[in-house]
């Protein structure tokens, strides 16, 4: 369970919000909203424990992040808006060195299905400069196919995509909270989660 | 621990094998600016054994300083810092094999070609040994240092020179003792002492800069 | 043993603004009166150097800007590390406030050293460790100026001067030592200052004019303080409270 309490945000002379709080439970997605501007990704970026909040506490599994980092980053997925992705290798070298930097071990048939299910089967050892902007977050999405740590964190997950594809994640995201997952995530789209506890949140 | 270090290492090399221009001209630079300075201090074989020393090696602090600030840059415009920020190994392992594959591509080859260079200069053959000993040795302390520097000044206007006046002088001790030691051949009073300690350098270097460097990536990411 | 809440209290920028400008003119005055009795013993009281005649008495600058140039530095380390490790808002302005001070004093000691050196060894530079390594200060201090100007974030500014700080304060025995090593290793001339047979008389203008830049120091520190507090705070309560008071 993650837990936010309280929580404050700076961001040079701007308070974004202050006494933000709510809970994220096994099975629960949250859809953050907001105008732009409103901190949604500072929010984010806080539960991941890269951004410290001003004030106010954030805990997973009842103890703060900042006291066991090492874990919390094990139990955690984060997607931003970059895409983590090597011009220079193939989707299928992304991918390994991916998961190696996750702790986890990948072994190929594995992955070779993860990408071929983001549609990019055939493409597995084109360096990834050749493909599109859409194809780019195909690679890095294709993480979400294998991953399963229990807390999704997303920024913007459907940008780039095309219908198919975000219907696609949106059959991911579901059975990630079908296994019990979390996820918490921003989105300008609409897109309806057929399974799972979905909450809106709204900052700013 | 050893696995997330050599995982690190095994992608820099990857990515630098895809790109080995950025290797090569870094290289040629250093050739380039050692072959520069008998041209403009004349060819008396004299005058260049004694300042061989000290042009190859501030030719060598000048191109590892070429690569820095790409040591953070590339993973930190495309998102994948962010990624290593939050695996659950500490940064400052992942920081020490992005030094170490620093090294592997930046210093490593300025040792292997420093000998020839150095007998543009006439050194001799004990000194050429110890010429390349030094790089050899010296060269993961310039890393290491350098990698706080390009922490320090990641996503920065004028990142590049700025790297520059923050790491160059911390860089002075290698210098000194990293020319000292072929100087010290060279006139025959031998470089042992000079060796031992820039060794000690390196070692301290190695092991303590990631870890500084890893907290200057913590706030760059803030 | 200090009381955690009250430290937190003085370190806050509210309570610590008024309390500056208290202090900044007593120190201001101690500066001057410290150094009217320091260049007083310094310029006439002292007797002549029988060999360097006059000129020496630039030691009177010269040493107590070297002392102040490198104590300044650990002083700005010691509120890096303060800073970092409280993550008080304090810390870093000091470091900031403060190391424009730090460079002027390294530069005075350099410009000194020159001037000294000319009637001295007849040249205006001389490879000297002790003139070095004040070079390589002043070089730091640069540096760190440097990254904190280049950085808009004020609380990243304070936290990466903050690193760089510490690798230098690590840094600054290796490199004193290692171009003392340099120095010697090359027989460079060197600048010979502490004279078995300096009279105590000289002993104390130095001390005095030291004590003259440490109380300069801590004025033009606190001012300078002040003004950081003002330019970062400007949207809080307590300057506009402030504020609208001077005004009415």
């Amino acid at each position: 369970m993650l837990e936010a309490d309280n929580l404050e945000c700076l961001r040079g002379d701007n308070r974004l919000f202050a006494g933000l709080g709510f809970t994220l439970a096994p099975g629960e997605l949250i859809y953050l909203q907001g105008r732009n501007g409103a901190g949604k990704t500072s929010l984010l970026r806080m539960l991941i424990g890269l951004l410290p909040p001003e004030s106010g506490d954030i805990r997973w599994q009842g103890e703060s992040i900042g006291k066991q980092r090492d874990e919390y980053h094990a139990a955690l997925c984060y997607l931003g808006h970059h895409n983590a992705i090597k011009e220079e290798l193939t989707p299928l070298e992304n991918f390994h060195h991916a998961a190696r930097f996750a702790g986890q071990d990948m072994d190929e048939d594995a992955a070779l299905d993860a990408l071929a299910q983001v549609g990019l089967a055939g493409r597995e050892d084109l360096p990834c400069r050749y493909l599109s902007q859409g194809q780019k977050r195909r690679v890095a999405l294709a993480r979400l196919v294998v991953d399963r740590r229990p807390l999704w964190v997303l920024d913007e997950p459907f940008v780039a995509l095309d219908v198919a594809a975000v219907d696609w994640l949106a059959q991911i995201i579901s059975a990630h909270l079908q296994r019990g997952g979390m996820a918490i995530m921003t989105t300008h789209q609409a897109v309806e989660i057929p399974a799972g506890a979905v909450r809106e949140l709204r900052i700013g | 621990m050893l696995k997330i270090i050599f995982s690190v290492i095994a992608r820099d090399l990857q990515l630098a094998m895809r790109r080995q221009a950025d290797i090569v001209s870094a290289l040629f630079f250093f050739v380039i600016v050692v072959s520069l300075f008998p041209l403009g201090i004349g060819p008396e074989t004299d005058l260049l054994r004694k300042l061989a020393p000290g042009v190859l090696w501030v030719a060598a602090l000048l191109a590892t300083m070429l690569s820095l600030p790409r040591l953070f840059a590339d993973d930190h415009r495309d998102g994948t810092l962010e990624q290593l920020a939050l695996s659950p190994y500490p940064l400052g392992l992942i920081v020490t094999g992005k030094t170490i594959a620093h090294w592997l591509v930046s210093g490593l080859p300025l040792a292997l070609i420093a000998p020839i260079l150095g007998v543009q200069f006439d050194l001799a053959a004990d000194a050429l040994w110890v010429l390349t000993l030094t790089i050899l040795i010296g060269t993961p302390a310039l890393s290491g240092i350098g990698a706080i520097g390009a922490a320090l000044t990641l996503g920065l206007r004028g990142g590049g020179v700025l790297l520059s006046l923050l790491v160059l002088p911390l860089y002075i001790p290698v210098l000194i003792f990293g020319a000292g030691a072929v100087e010290a051949t060279v006139s025959g009073l031998g470089g042992d002492g000079h060796l031992s300690l820039l060794a000690a350098m390196t070692t301290a270097a190695i092991g303590f800069a990631p870890w500084a460097s890893a907290a200057a990536l913590k706030i760059a990411l803030e | 043993m200090i009381d955690r809440f009250n430290l937190y209290r003085f370190a806050s920028p509210a309570t610590f603004y008024p309390l500056a400008g208290k202090l900044i003119p007593w120190f201001a005055a101690a500066g001057v009166l410290f150094g009217l009795v320091g260049l007083y013993i310094g310029m006439l009281v002292a007797p002549t150097d029988f060999q360097q005649g006059e000129g020496y008495r630039i030691i009177f600058i010269h040493v107590p800007t070297s002392w102040m140039s490198m104590f300044i530095y650990l002083v700005m380390a010691f509120w890096a590390a303060i800073g970092l490790a409280f993550n008080t808002r304090l810390s870093g302005m000091m470091a900031q406030a403060l190391a424009p001070t730090g460079a002027l004093m390294a530069f005075l000691s350099l410009w000194t050293g020159a001037l000294w050196g000319k009637p001295m060894w007849g040249t205006w530079w001389v490879w000297d460790a002790r003139l070095t390594s004040e070079l390589i200060l002043l070089f730091l201090y640069i540096g760190y100026m440097a990254l904190v100007a280049a950085i808009d974030d004020p609380r990243r500014a304070d936290k990466a001067g903050g690193i760089l700080l510490l690798v230098g304060v690590v840094n600054i025995p290796i490199i004193y030592f290692s171009v003392k090593w340099w120095n010697t290793l090359h027989q460079g001339s060197s600048v010979n200052l502490t004279k078995s047979s300096m009279a105590e008389i000289m002993l104390w203008g130095m001390l005095l004019m030291a004590l003259a830049f440490w109380m300069y120091a801590i004025a033009v520190a606190l001012a300078r303080v002040r003004t950081l507090m003002l330019e970062r705070e400007r949207n809080a309560e307590w300057v506009r409270k402030m504020l609208s008071e001077e005004n009415a």
